[in-house]
């Protein structure tokens, strides 16, 4: 186990291991997600209260879910990079705030239309959730400014790496707000004490949805790493030999 | 010979040399000093020209744009929080220091609050009343003012840490530490109006009192890490 | 079950799945040009050196 991990720490090795498991991640994440959709628009019955909108949680929990995963993974890479100067672990936080600010974006719009009809307002400001996500959103950005603003790479991984451990403590206000504040949005339906509040034939899909973005966010980020890995590593020899392998050394 | 040597300089001793050192610049900076606080009081100005007169519609908005206006005076002196120090060498000092790091950043923090947050405070019932906002809602307003101004100066040395030195500081400064600060914006202006309105206002003080302590408690430790990464 | 109509919330429904899933789309194409760029980038830049260095 403990081989692995140093092994993992090697880039050339995460870079091959990597491009080996992203179609397996991909391939698992689209079919999980398929079901999902298909089962969710169409399999599952209206809800008593909502009718046929209620379908939009199956894109906008995900979303959200992801958008905070997102943070989680990058804060802890990004303090695993800090503390044991591992230059990968760097790379696994750069590339997930792109893909993290993107899902919060749509967790925000998916959650706005899905709030127009249902709540008759497509925002609200006092809304302990929505406010929390909106700060998760600028949190992703003044990380990725601030990357962009430092040139030296050491200093941009660190320096960022400080700043998304400082907005991490967003995180768990996001989850519990809406229960230590009142908030149009409804309590904890799927983690909280005595179990799922939601019917199973409305639930398996929901679950399928949350794994397999899951998984296709796995592979996407995956992919962002070995961009990143590719970029950082461009003068060693391994790199050289993989981009140019007609240069005889 | 048990003990410290008390003739050695404590901790408290390196918190307060720092302190009286920033209080010494800013004296014979006044600009440092005075400039946020024109700024205030001018943004203050601008909300009654805009919106008309009526007082009912001030005394309602009030609140809101006072504090916006006092986040903002802050982020403005937040940048030269350590520009200075680390334009003339400074600054490398203060991390050559055998005082712990966090304590000198919480020392900056609090010279930085004395000289930004304070005269905010002291002025903000003028302000408010020039808002037609009530006699009652004075005292919440300062303290609500009081306790976000102490939390914004340790969040953004946080901020100041990490852009030190770097091309297009300040606005990119503001856009770290702001979304950190609209929790206290969200709960200083609403309570502020309860205030108003004379109703309960226990819940919003203490927030603003939690968010201050854990900034307190934390902030240092990450301004500390900041700084030694910026300067490396 | 009114397919398309999705009980008179259509819109509502069909425009979040579709910018879901255009999202998505997004993040990959965009992964994939950047893998690319980074790429040729390098590849070109190498040839750069060894036909100076001939």
């Amino acid at each position: 186990m403990w081989t692995f991990l140093h092994k993992l720490s090697s880039p050339p090795y995460f870079y091959d291991l990597a491009a080996k498991m992203i179609p397996w991640f991909a391939a698992t994440g689209v079919l999980l997600i398929g079901y999902g959709t298909v089962a969710g628009l169409f399999f599952a019955p209206p809800d008593y209260q909502q009718k046929d909108a209620f379908r939009i949680i199956y894109v906008h929990v995900p979303a959200a879910y992801i958008s905070m995963m997102a943070y989680v993974v990058m804060a802890v890479s990004a303090g695993i990079g800090l503390i044991w100067r591992m230059k990968l672990a760097h790379a696994v936080a750069a590339g997930a705030a792109p893909l993290g600010a993107w899902f919060t974006f749509l967790a925000l719009v998916t959650g706005s239309i899905w709030g127009r009809p249902m709540w008759g307002t497509w925002w609200e400001w006092g809304d302990p959730r929505l406010t929390s996500e909106l700060i998760l959103l600028f949190l992703y950005f003044g990380y990725m400014a601030l990357r962009a603003a430092i040139d030296d790479t050491t200093r941009a991984d660190r320096a960022s790496a400080v700043l998304a451990l400082v907005g991490a403590v967003n995180v768990p206000i996001i989850h519990f707000s809406v229960e230590w504040w009142s908030s149009l949005h409804q309590g904890p339906t799927l983690v909280r004490a005595g179990g799922p509040a939601i019917e199973p034939v409305m639930l398996w899909p929901l679950l399928a949805m949350i794994l397999g973005f899951m998984l296709l966010f796995t592979a996407l980020l995956l992919g962002r790493v070995r961009t990143e890995v590719l970029f950082r590593e461009r003068r060693s020899r391994w790199v050289r030999k993989l981009v140019y392998p007609e240069e005889t050394a | 010979m048990s003990g410290p040597d008390p003739k050695l300089p404590g901790l408290l001793d390196g918190l307060a040399a720092v302190v009286r050192r920033d209080l010494h610049l800013a004296w014979r900076r006044p600009g440092d000093v005075l400039n946020p606080l024109f700024f205030f009081a001018i943004v203050s100005t601008l909300f009654p020209l805009a919106v008309g007169p009526d007082a009912e519609q001030l005394a309602l908005n009030g609140p809101g744009v006072l504090w916006v206006a006092a986040l903002l005076a802050a982020l403005l002196s937040l940048n030269s929080l350590f520009l200075n120090d680390y334009e003339d060498g400074s600054l490398e000092q203060l991390l050559l220091s055998p005082q712990p790091l966090p304590l000198l950043a919480l020392a900056k923090s609090i010279a930085h609050w004395l000289v930004s947050g304070l005269p905010l405070v002291l002025v903000s019932p003028m302000v408010a009343m020039s808002f037609q906002m009530p006699p009652r809602s004075t005292a919440v307003t300062m303290l609500t003012l009081m306790l976000g101004t102490v939390s914004l100066s340790l969040l953004g040395s946080i901020g100041a840490g990490l852009t030190v030195g770097l091309n297009r500081g300040t606005a990119l400064l503001s856009l770290l530490v702001l979304p950190l600060a609209m929790p206290i914006l969200i709960f200083g202006a609403r309570t502020v109006s309860l205030a108003a309105a004379g109703d309960a206002t226990s819940a919003g003080v203490y927030f603003l009192g939690a968010y201050c302590m854990l900034a307190l408690t934390l902030a240092p430790f990450a301004t500390a890490a900041a700084l030694r990464i910026s300067n490396e | 079950m009114g397919f398309l109509s999705m009980g008179g919330y259509g819109p509502y429904v069909w425009t979040a799945y579709a910018l879901t899933f255009g999202v998505v789309i997004i993040c990959v194409a965009q992964g994939r040009r950047r893998h690319r760029r980074v790429w040729n980038d390098l590849r070109s830049r190498l040839q750069v050196d060894t036909e100076r260095s001939k």
